[in-house]
């Protein structure tokens, strides 16, 4: 990997109370790649993704994006950021119940400021491209699960993001269902080049990763074999 | 019947056990039920203070005209009717006749002249500062105070004044007091009409409050009734412990209802207008009413309760809605309200008080204002279909309220009824205020008048005299009025019967009568009002013919017709003809006057000028009248019902604030997971506080354009029915609509917090 | 060679004579397959002939009591082979089991080997996923045999990196 990491984590520290999430976690991606975060429930894999989306604060260490250092940024900076340059993929309650597929997924844009009908546009293809036309119009109560997690990506990719972090994104689907949406989220992402950053627990899920990192007790172990 | 009552013990241990949101929503409805409640409890406490008040001011009536000698152990009396600023001060003058005269209820003794013995209120009024003006008007020997048992309230402003200049041709002879006095002549129909409509619109919200309080919260009811079925509840146990539950909070209510009352009555009896106080142990409800309100109430809101689960179908894994996704249909819902137009309709025509035209009105009220219950829903629901655009906060909110309104709306209903019928309530007050504001004469040279009907040859330059004398008196001027019948064109004839009023006075003084044009002194003028015959020029007439006066005047050819002063006596038609004279036209006529009004110009910089004056009148002679010539007080009685109506307005759009948020919080808590993930895109928090906002606004908004349309449409029914001309009331108007705007912005303002802390990142490790 | 490592690594501990050798091996590995003790000795002749081992003759005694100690070369060797995935086939956990248990006894990061194997097995999954993905049906449903049953092997190894201090504990006992 002779290129500059796209994304870096360094010695990481977080603890919620008494209880230790991230210690002195490191990790590296880079444009394109796609890296799996493994490792047991609670380990702090979740976390680690959060803070390295800017979601949460680390108590101390320092995440770096594009050479910019989230961690000193304002709360409006990392949101602005994470409207423009990041894709979210959750493993569930992430779509707005109200709003159609095709509404979902045009919102990230239309919280960018595109003009309505744009939006809905690139969104209509977006679904198009992840193979869910047939619930644009429906509200996410009414398509499967598998249909709504496919609305997620899509709503992910739409602002053409630089990473995307996905947390158990199949977590909540069957083995044919996920392995689709990955198959699909994977093969767009890759179109798109964005990074992808995705928290599973699941072997074969991991398996549309190049890379993997082990997180146990907060503490990444990485191993790489580029063959 | 076991199992009812386990089921019903369960409700009330999950209705309390439901951690901290629990005691809430069960706070919630205890209020709003309770509010109910006080409002009922009041209402049934209205005939009792009534009962009080007939029995007291019946213990203490004068009967008039009885046939006495006396020396019996007898007394005379005659009535002062007195004011201070605006409130009425009603007193008796006393003249024992025996050391065994009788007493009116709450004096002791008997009063020597020149003994003055107060209510309470007024001797507080006359040992305070703001009581300046009012001191000495009857003398300051105070030697006790009126008892209760005396009084209808504990504010009325009352006195009894011994005296010894009472004659019995002027006063009243008794022998007791206290006389059925069968005073009932009937509500005069405005004030009936008033009464009706007041009655309606506090008490159909009531019905409404208390369906919506029972509902706040039943989403999450429903949940947990869900969990329920999932252990082997069937639908018959959910629905007993719903009501278990629901019973728990009416109990509550009552309680709460309870306090409110009593707390209520301790107040109530001093804070409204002096004319209308009474004691707070005359706050009693009748036993029956009371009662009624103990179990239907309660019963009520069961009812309420089950025919909303019958909404929804409650299922081991969760709740459906019936038919959420049926659009709501218009039609049926416009038949009540035209219906209720319909049968007010007679309205227009003006008002009678047959018993069969009241029905009319109040069920017209009731489904007018109902109606907007019922439209509202759907209103909310169009509107919302049909708005599209807008950003990404507003999109947020109309597609939540495309989704499910129904709960908005329940919480705003209650206030589109209360306020639509406050609003017609206004504009009927308002109404009537400018309709005495229109009878008011001329008030541009004098402000106050005094009439005295015992005058004698010098009163008119005693009270012109005496009356400059007093502080803020710029200028006093007398019209003496005397009866004239025509002279027999020979003597011997008999005189006519036809009377005509003959007034004497400056020029500036007949102005306050009629409408001169131009005037000099030893001009004459003529008023004729409708039905009057006029007076022939020429005729010559004896003046105070009615008291054997002879004195012969004639009138003058050049006499001049003119048109009564809108507002005066005369303008109603009616009375006999006057005749307005100059001093320059009397040719020196000494006349025994009839009567004598000393008109009064006061000093607008003078602090309670007028009271100053009603002192100096009431040290000339306690019995002459002294008033302001603008009718103030109705206007100002019709002022103190609007303020109060004002307060229960906002008073309730503060509840339903405290309903919406209930909402709101409860929404928020529903979607925290959600919430984190939008924060976590990037979703600005002002988008999300945005949409909360929008939430709360459009259906407050559009229920009070319902409301406010409604209320005016009633308001220019009623306005017609009075004969009022038709105004509408945009300082009510803009009242609400600002009170509701600072509704609609606390309620988002005190859901932010819980929205800031829901939307933390930690949000997302709830998984 | 898992024998041969697994008495290597047994032997990190301290010289022993091949019969405690046996012994041990059985108690820790061999629970339904003891060794013989011709495959003990023919297996220490082969480490001895490499220079894995060394013995260290008592006096005056027989073969039975020839004591055997690793040698610096076979320290390293078994360092090496716990170093070394092992190529994911199935059937792996007998051996994967042995190497976790000498990782603990011989002072090694046992988590390490779980991690190294569990890279290997990835960088498998990875290749029969894209294979899979780019296949036809029949392609995809060997693929698919091949992938589940190299998960079912990762789950396994996550469970014993989740359960390693108590193995750990019970080893060292």
């Amino acid at each position: 990997m002779a290129a500059e990491p796209l994304l870096v984590a360094e010695n990481l520290e977080l603890s919620f109370g008494s209880t230790t999430a991230l210690d002195s976690a490191s990790v590296q991606v880079h444009a394109g790649e796609v890296l799996a975060l493994m490792g047991p429930s609670g380990s702090g894999k979740s976390t680690l993704l959060h803070c390295l989306a800017g979601i949460l604060h680390p108590d101390q260490g320092r995440v770096t994006y594009a050479g910019r250092d989230l961690t000193a940024m304002h709360d409006n900076e990392r949101s602005a950021l994470r409207r423009s340059e990041f894709g979210f993929v959750f493993q569930f309650g992430q779509l707005v119940p109200e709003l159609t597929c095709l509404e979902n997924v045009a919102l990230p844009l239309r919280l960018g400021g595109a003009p309505r009908r744009a939006a809905l546009r690139s969104a209509a293809a977006w679904l198009e491209r992840l193979e869910v036309s047939d619930v644009a119009d429906k509200r996410p109560g009414q398509a499967s699960g598998g249909q709504g997690q496919r609305v997620a990506v899509a709503r992910a990719l739409v602002t053409r993001p630089r990473v995307v972090f996905a947390d158990e994104p199949t977590g909540a689907l069957d083995t044919l269902n996920g392995e689709r949406v990955m198959q699909l989220f994977v093969a767009a992402a890759r179109d798109t080049g964005a990074a992808v950053v995705l928290v599973t627990h699941e072997p074969r899920v991991a398996a549309y990763s190049d890379h993997e990192a082990v997180v146990r007790d907060g503490r990444v172990r990485t191993r790489e074999y580029a063959r | 019947m076991t199992r009812w009552v386990t089921d019903l013990t369960l409700g009330v241990r999950l209705s309390v056990g439901g951690g901290r949101s629990g005691w809430a929503r069960l706070a919630l409805i205890a209020v709003g039920v309770g509010l109910g409640v006080t409002m009922l409890l009041i209402a049934a406490s209205v005939p009792t203070v009534l009962d009080a008040r007939t029995a007291r001011t019946d213990a203490r009536s004068v009967a008039a005209g009885e046939e006495l000698t006396a020396g019996e152990p007898t007394a005379l009396t005659q009535e002062i009717r007195s004011s201070f600023r605006e409130a009425p001060i009603v007193g008796l003058l006393l003249q024992p006749e025996h050391d065994d005269a009788p007493l009116p209820p709450g004096v002791t003794r008997q009063l020597d002249p020149g003994d003055l013995v107060v209510s309470p209120a007024l001797a507080d009024l006359l040992a305070s500062d703001a009581g300046a003006a009012l001191r000495d008007r009857w003398g300051d020997r105070i030697v006790g105070t009126i008892g209760d048992e005396g009084l209808t309230g504990p504010e009325e402003l009352r006195f009894y004044l011994g005296t010894d200049r009472l004659t019995a041709g002027t006063a009243d002879r008794i022998q007791s007091f206290g006389w059925a006095e069968g005073l009932d002549e009937g509500l005069d129909p405005t004030l009936l009409l008033l009464v009706l409509v007041g009655m309606v619109v506090l008490l159909l919200p009531v019905a409404v409050f208390v369906s919506t309080a029972v509902r706040f919260g039943s989403e999450n009811r429903d949940r947990r009734l869900a969990a329920l079925r999932l252990v082997g509840a069937d639908v018959g146990m959910t629905r007993r412990i719903a009501a278990g539950e629901t019973l728990a909070g009416a109990a509550g209510g009552l309680a709460v209802g309870t306090l409110l009352f009593l707390a209520i009555g301790r107040v109530a009896g001093y804070a409204v207008p002096a004319g209308m106080g009474f004691f707070p142990e005359d706050l009693r409800p009748v036993p029956v009413l009371a009662a009624l309100t103990v179990v239907l109430v309660p019963a009520t809101t069961v009812l309420v309760t089950l025919s909303a689960l019958k909404q929804v179908l409650v299922e081991p894994l969760g709740v459906v809605r019936r038919g959420s996704e049926r659009r709501r249909r218009f039609w049926w819902r416009l038949v009540v309200p035209v219906a209720g137009l319909a049968l007010l309709t007679p309205l227009m025509g003006g008002l009678d008080d047959s018993l069969g035209s009241q029905v009319m009105v109040v069920a017209g009220l009731i489904l007018v204002l109902l109606g907007v219950a019922l439209i509202l829903p759907w209103l909310v629901e169009a509107a919302v279909h049909r708005m599209h655009g807008g950003g990404v906060a507003w999109d947020l909110a109309v597609r939540r309220l495309q989704l499910d309104s129904g709960t908005a709306v329940r919480a705003v209903s209650g206030i589109a009824v209360s306020v639509a019928g406050l609003i017609a309530l206004q504009g009927l007050v308002g109404a009537i205020g400018t309709l005495s504001a229109q009878t008011q004469a001329d008030t541009s040279t004098f402000q106050a008048a005094v009439l005295d009907i015992e005058p004698n040859t010098d009163s008119a330059g005693t009270w012109a005299r005496e009356l400059s004398r007093a502080e803020g008196v710029a200028g006093v001027g007398t019209l003496v009025s005397v009866w004239a019948r025509k002279a027999p064109s020979e003597a011997g004839q008999p005189v006519s019967g036809d009377e005509l009023l003959v007034d004497f006075g400056t020029c500036k003084v007949l102005a306050q009568d009629a409408r001169l044009g131009s005037c000099d002194d030893g001009d004459v003028f003529v008023v004729v009002p409708a039905g009057a015959t006029a007076p022939e020029a020429g005729s010559t007439y004896l003046l105070g013919a009615g008291r054997g006066g002879d004195a012969r005047w004639t009138l003058p050819a050049s006499a001049e017709v003119v048109e009564p002063s809108p507002g005066g006596v005369s303008a109603m038609g009616g009375t006999p003809a006057r005749v307005l004279v100059t001093p320059g036209a009397l040719d020196g006529i000494d006349v025994d006057p009839e009567s004598v009004t000393a008109y009064v110009t006061l000093d607008p910089a003078v602090p309670d000028a007028l009271d100053h004056m009603r002192t100096a009148a009431a040290q000339v002679d306690p019995v002459a009248y002294a008033s302001p010539i603008a009718q103030e007080r109705i206007t100002s009685i019709l002022g103190n019902v609007r303020q109060v109506l004002l307060v229960g307005m906002v008073a309730l759009l503060v509840l339903i604030g405290a309903s919406m948020l209930v909402n709101v919080i409860e929404q928020l808590r529903e979607r925290r997971q959600l919430l984190a993930v939008l924060v976590a895109v990037g979703t600005r928090r002002r988008t999300l506080g945005g949409s909360v906002l929008f939430q709360v606004a459009i259906p407050v908004v559009l229920g009070l354009a319902l409301a406010v349309v409604t209320g005016l449409i009633l308001a220019l029914a009623l306005q017609a029915a009075v004969d009022a001309p038709l105004a509408f009331d945009w300082r009510g108007v803009g009242v609400t609509s600002g009170a509701a705007a600072l509704v609609v912005l606390l309620t988002t303002a005190a859901s932010l917090p819980l929205l800031w802390r829901l939307t933390s990142p930690t949000g997302l490790r709830s998984e | 060679m898992t024998v041969g490592h697994a008495l290597l690594g047994l032997l990190e501990a301290g010289p022993r004579h091949g019969y405690d050798l046996k012994r041990s091996y059985d108690e820790r590995f061999g629970h339904d397959r003891p060794l013989h003790y011709g495959q003990v000795y023919s297996t220490l002749a082969r480490l001895l002939k490499n220079g894995l081992v060394e013995v260290e003759s008592e006096p005056g005694a027989g073969p039975e009591r020839k004591k055997y100690a690793i040698t610096d070369a076979g320290v390293s060797d078994v360092g090496a082979w716990l170093a070394q995935p092992e190529k994911p086939e199935p059937y792996l956990q007998s051996t994967l089991y042995t190497k976790v248990v000498l990782a603990l006894l011989t002072g090694h990061d046992a988590a390490d080997v779980l991690d190294t194997q569990r890279a290997e097995h990835l960088r498998l999954m990875r290749d029969l996923t894209r294979r899979r993905d780019g296949g036809d049906l029949a392609d995809q449903l060997i693929c698919d045999h091949a992938l589940f049953h190299l998960e079912a092997d990762l789950r396994w190894l996550e469970v014993t990196a989740a359960r390693i201090e108590q193995l750990a504990a019970q080893v060292r006992a």
